[in-house]
């Protein structure tokens, strides 16, 4: 049976119910919901103040209109980094590797951006095609230009997220595998190949958190231009 | 002196003994709402236990995570017996 590394992306199958079922509703899971208590457990507080600071961030640039997606933010960026947190954790499957999902999430949300910009202040949504202060000479190719890149948004949401996790699920497994190799043979290669893998894993997890916040940070950004 | 025989439905999971345990999740209710019940009580359990204590540490979340790696290593093995003594990965 032939078997590469990239086996580990597909979706496996128990009893009849996928993983992926599971994986995704461990976010759900995982968060307890606020009680109305005025001092709460220690991982209440920490949730508490984590998605305070996060939104109050994120909310900064956008205006009062803006601010109706605060909760959708929050819980976008949350749902997100789980699930690429969890996705580190030995045996586990990471549904944002699927480009299925990701594509689910980014084209859905940036859609719902560019209708609202154009039902409200359809002038100014189209305005944001064209640059101030470009030359006249210019002003064609850059509306094609601008409009090229405004439908790559999408795909390029969907597809930084699958790829970045994907490539770093990838070199886990591939020096991974060198290091478990090279260990009857050569040992000190394989402790040099170890510490490789501790920072990679080190980088994966920054990776996890960072890719989920430019996810939102992007959506936020588009919200903005239209709102 | 022997204990009163208590009928299986009001015996406690514990209390229960292994060859009767199939005709005691006969006597629960099983419809959807009840499963949901049952997983809300479990859920609240665990929570009032482990995390929603004034000075909950790790251990609430590890037991969780770690369940989480053993139920997905139960998921995956199908797929993962065919890595273990295979002379090319």
């Amino acid at each position: 049976m032939m078997l590469s590394f990239f086996d580990q992306f597909a979706s496996p199958t128990y009893l009849g119910i996928p993983l992926i079922a599971l994986a995704l509703s461990l976010p759900w899971i995982l968060y307890p919901t606020p009680s109305n208590r005025w001092l709460n457990n220690r991982l209440l507080t920490l949730q508490a103040w984590f998605i305070n600071r996060f939104t109050q961030q994120l909310l900064l640039p956008l205006n009062i209109g803006g601010h109706k997606w605060a909760m959708l933010f929050a819980s976008l960026m949350i749902f997100l980094m789980t699930l690429n947190l969890l996705g580190l954790l030995p045996y586990t499957f990471t549904p944002t590797t699927q480009l299925s999902l990701n594509m689910g999430l980014a084209v859905p949300l940036w859609l719902a951006t560019v209708i609202i910009g154009m039902r409200n202040q359809p002038t100014i949504a189209l305005g944001h095609l064209l640059p101030e202060g470009t030359p006249a000479p210019l002003i064609p190719v850059l509306i094609i230009i601008e409009t090229i890149s405004l439908f790559i948004r999408p795909l390029a949401l969907g597809v930084r997220l699958t790829a970045n996790l994907t490539a770093g699920h990838l070199l886990i497994q591939l020096i991974a595998t060198a290091a478990f190799v090279l260990f009857p043979m050569m040992p000190t290669v394989a402790i040099l190949t170890s510490t490789v893998l501790f920072l990679l894993t080190l980088l994966e997890v920054a990776v996890a958190m960072i890719q989920a916040y430019v996810f939102v940070l992007l959506l936020s950004l588009y919200l903005q231009e239209n709102v | 002196m022997a204990d009163k025989p208590v009928p299986l439905a009001e015996k406690r999971l514990m209390d229960v003994k292994l060859g009767e345990l199939m005709s005691w999740i006969s006597t629960k209710d099983l419809s959807p709402n009840g499963i949901i019940a049952a997983v809300r009580r479990g859920h609240d359990r665990y929570y009032n236990k482990y995390i929603n204590v004034k000075k909950g540490g790790i251990g609430g979340i590890a037991m969780l995570l770690t369940s989480y790696v053993v139920l997905s290593y139960i998921w995956e093995y199908d797929h993962i017996k065919h890595d273990r003594w295979r002379k090319y990965h």
